[in-house]
């Protein structure tokens, strides 16, 4: 398996190599249970669905319930699909723990980042608004023009505007694994990772 | 599980918990850590303790002393394991947490006068 499903939980820092203090993300990393596996003669590819996290089994509705009794797994909080080049060595209910990281391994972590809201342009899209003097008024924070004049007669789709920021899938790539502690199931990232503590995280081997 | 918890468990494995107690305005000879190609050594730098800030493992503190006529002033992380020892020399009677007035100061004016250590009461005789 080269992915699991986490959990962030926070930020600190710990000294590394040379004793030079690295800035660390704090993830929960599994265990991580196989509730289903997809092959290529059924299901045109192969893929390894896991688990992670927990739930009341009173939560859990009918046709989940009866998803994950093919597995056998304890309701869990998340289910996520990921690629493999061959499933056959996977069986239903396969524990995968944090051990398939290693210090010094290169990872791709994705979370959904925080929300932030209706945001204007200048925090969205990191614009510079206007200026702030030469008898400018009221255009601190504004964008600027949108488009041009009768030609094409028309604001183009996708110009940069104000609107919804954040609280959408994010990945980061090339982030290093520092530390694996498996009896803890914790593992410890340079930099920062999408999201929010508590946030539900995939991380990938690259 | 609790996060505060998993974190403050993290830190716990490397913050010094052997260190001598000291604040801004005590003279203190930090010893540092220096390699040089493949051997160690001790290097010391003492002077004033003129801040410290943070906490946790991520708390530091600033050593200022006049080297050759110049200002020289080096920030420490309190816990890092290339700080070997932080000896108090003397103990110094401010009344600020941050000493930054000192850098205007020169000379005399930029000492830092000793704390006089108050004899512990004589109890009284009846």
């Amino acid at each position: 398996m080269n992915a699991m499903i986490g959990r962030k939980i926070g930020m600190t820092q710990v000294f590394g190599e040379s004793n030079v203090m690295v800035p660390v993300t704090v993830l929960e990393v599994g265990p991580c249970v196989v509730t289903q596996i997809k092959t290529k003669d059924k299901d045109g590819y192969s893929a390894v669905q896991l688990g992670f996290g927990s739930k009341k089994p009173g939560k859990v509705n009918k046709p989940t319930a009866g998803h994950l009794a093919k597995s056998k797994a304890q309701p869990v909080q998340v289910m996520q699909e990921f690629r493999v080049d061959d499933a056959a060595g996977y069986r239903l209910g396969q524990v995968i723990t944090a051990d398939i990281f290693a210090a010094g391994d290169k990872i791709k972590i994705a979370g959904t980042t925080k929300g932030k809201g209706t945001a204007g342009v200048m925090k969205r899209h990191k614009f510079h608004g206007g200026p702030a003097s030469h008898g400018q008024t009221d255009r601190n924070r504004h964008a600027g023009a949108v488009g041009s004049g009768s030609s094409p007669g028309r604001v183009y789709p996708g110009t940069k505007m104000a609107g919804h920021m954040g609280d959408v899938k994010f990945s980061v790539r090339n982030l290093k694994v520092v530390k694996v502690d498996q009896s803890k199931n914790i593992i410890l990232v340079k930099g920062a990772v999408p999201g929010a503590p508590d946030g539900i995280v995939s991380i990938h081997k690259i | 599980m609790n996060k505060q918890a998993v974190i403050k468990s993290i830190e716990a494995e490397q913050t010094k918990s052997d260190l001598q107690e000291f604040r801004a305005g005590d003279t203190v000879k930090v010893q540092v850590r220096v390699i040089e190609g493949d051997k160690e050594r001790l290097q010391a730098f003492q002077g004033v303790v003129i801040q410290k800030r943070g906490r946790g493992i991520g708390a530091s503190f600033t050593v200022r002393k006049i080297s050759g006529g110049v200002g020289v002033e080096r920030i420490f992380p309190l816990h890092s394991p290339n700080i070997a020892a932080v000896d108090v020399i003397k103990r110094g009677d401010v009344r600020r947490a941050k000493l930054f007035y000192l850098r205007k100061l020169t000379g005399k004016a930029a000492k830092v006068a000793q704390k006089r250590e108050v004899a512990a009461p004589v109890p009284a005789v009846k």
